[in-house]
């Protein structure tokens, strides 16, 4: 089932002996160990494990988003296209890794509008208005949003259900055509419908956008991933295809934790 | 097993359930005459107000100074309404509130913000206790602090800038405070959300978390506004008082409350602190009601 076009593709997010670590001072203790790992290009790679294993912390430094907390030191290396992306400024790493976070969080002061071009508008980046009417139509059709909503595009966000904030949020992330998305257990706010509703729209975004998500429901991980990581105490402890690790898990803690013994 | 189920025969008994009825009864009494006790003095204070006042409230009141004795007391004599209003009291309130408003309000929003995002650092929490302490000070002492910076050094005799700079120390902790409250109520994943779009910190602050909490904000500053613009103490020390219409900054001006006291001193003029009085509750009531109205909007 495998398209044997996939795998030769290059990776689109190389991560190289990452460690983080919540402590300045404590140099030994790291929420995410050692980690590296070759992320596929169109595909989607589901992050699992127990609560507190890491796997926020592993998907937050790819998009450099724990800068905003100075205690938090990262370490190693992660290249996305073969660039560094240490190297790369704010703006351009975030154009290029889109981030959608548990709890939908649409801006409330702007309209569902404002909330899809936000990121061109708030960075200042000028454009002519039907080249943004374009891209709020092209995103929410994405995200088969449109429909509900093109009649309601200048009011505020309120009063869309939590599912439709949420997809109004990755709508947010495409507009941007970065890509990467990473979904910080998007759907874990969310009501069965809604949440199928979502793994639907991954599946269908996966032709243009490789897709990271973290997620503590190892169901949906077999549902919907390609590929898939377990990480347990900061370290990953297997990663590979989503098949074969539910099938047959080479670790033995990835096995017990499969079967429901912990976490 | 046994005793429980004494209590709850008990506790269903009848006499018990009237029991609790009637407390319950006493209890809510008590409640409204307690709450009634409450407004009572503030709707005999405006009723007092609407009554002793209303007769000199006219267009004239709002668009002549303030008359000198002499002819009041001609008008007096003759049986009429005593002439003249109270605009150099107006101009000179909106004047002095004002210049206060564009010192306090920007310099009270970010030093909130600051002890937003410093939260539990020892420099913030110190600064956090400053501002009670200001907000605790007399107005009288802000008066004089404003009057030893201003009146004495930088414009040599009362003035205005004065009397808005000492406005403004007391609007300060009013602003700050709401505002630190207003940014915590915030969700964090909001301002996470503007960094996960590349947005520089600066702009996630003034065009979103700011948006976002205007509601906050603005009450923050409209109650500060209602405070400061019936302040009477500091504004004798620095402002002084004048009987012209002016807008120099570095003259003395005139305020409603100090033209309430000017009133008050002269037996010619004492019949005009009561509509004076009036126009000024009116003006922090509006104040009032506006500020509740955005509060309650934000929910």
């Amino acid at each position: 089932m495998v398209n044997p076009v996939t795998e030769i593709k290059k990776p689109v997010l190389r991560i190289q002996n990452l460690h983080v670590s919540y402590d300045k001072n404590d140099k030994g203790k790291y929420a995410v160990a050692n980690v590296s790992a070759d992320i596929k290009k169109d595909q989607i790679t589901a992050i699992m494990g127990p609560s507190g294993c890491g796997k926020s912390s592993l998907l937050r430094a790819l998009n450099r988003m724990h800068e905003l907390y100075p205690n938090i030191v990262t370490q190693g290396k992660i290249f996305l296209n073969d660039v560094d992306i240490s190297k790369l400024s704010n703006i351009e790493l975030r154009r290029k890794i889109g981030m959608v976070f548990q709890s939908p969080n649409p801006f409330p002061s702007m309209s569902i509008y404002e909330n899809v071009v936000a990121g061109y508008k708030l960075n200042g980046i000028k454009q002519k208005k039907n080249q943004r009417d374009e891209i709020v139509e092209k995103s929410l059709k994405d995200v088969a949003l449109w429909n509900e909503v093109k009649d309601a595009l200048h009011k505020r966000g309120n009063f869309l259900s939590g599912g439709q904030q949420q997809r109004l949020c990755i709508a947010r992330a495409l507009a941007f055509q970065p890509d990467v998305i990473l979904l910080d257990e998007p759907t874990s706010a969310l009501d069965p419908v809604a949440t199928s509703k979502i793994e639907d729209l991954l599946i269908k975004l996966k032709k243009n956008y490789s897709i990271v998500l973290v997620t503590h429901n190892m169901a949906q991980a077999a549902r919907i991933s390609d590929y898939s990581m377990f990480m347990y105490l900061g370290e990953l402890v297997e990663y590979g295809k989503t098949k074969d690790m539910f099938t047959n898990p080479s670790d033995k803690r990835t096995e017990e934790y499969l079967m429901g013994k912990f976490g | 097993m046994e005793d429980q189920k004494v209590i709850v025969d008990k506790l269903s008994s009848k006499s018990k359930d009237a029991r609790r009825k009637a407390s319950n009864g006493i209890f809510h009494g008590l409640v409204i005459l307690f709450s009634l006790i409450t407004i009572t003095p503030i709707i005999l204070i405006i009723l007092n107000l609407v009554e002793k006042g209303y007769r000199q409230i006219n267009l004239h009141f709002f668009t002549q100074i303030a008359p000198d004795s002499w002819d009041a007391m001609q008008a007096i004599s003759q049986g009429k309404l005593i002439p003249g209003g109270i605009l150099n009291g107006i101009t000179g309130t909106f004047m002095m509130v004002g210049m206060a408003s564009i010192i306090a309000i920007p310099l009270g929003i970010m030093i909130g913000i600051f002890l937003y995002e410093n939260g539990n650092k020892r420099y913030a929490n110190f600064i956090r206790d400053i501002t009670d302490i200001l907000q605790g000070a007399p107005s009288i002492v802000l008066g004089l602090i404003a009057y030893l910076w201003v009146v004495k050094y930088i414009t040599h005799g009362f003035s205005a800038l004065a009397g808005a700079v000492s406005l403004a120390i007391m609007m300060l902790p009013l602003i700050i405070r709401p505002t630190e409250e207003t940014f915590k109520m915030i969700p964090n994943t909001i301002k996470e959300a503007g960094v996960a779009l590349g947005v520089p910190y600066h702009k996630i602050i003034l065009k979103v978390m700011m948006p976002t909490g205007l509601s906050g904000l603005m009450t923050g500053i409209l109650l500060a506004l209602s405070r400061v613009i019936g302040e009477t103490a500091p504004l004798m020390l620095t402002a002084l008082g004048s009987q012209y219409v002016s807008f120099d900054i570095t003259k003395p001006a005139s305020a409603i409350p100090l033209l309430i006291w000017n009133f008050y001193n002269d037996p010619n003029l004492v019949n005009l602190i009561w509509s004076s009085s009036l126009s000024l509750v009116a003006m922090v009531l509006a104040l009032n009601l506006i500020s509740k109205r955005i509060a309650s909007k934000r929910k």
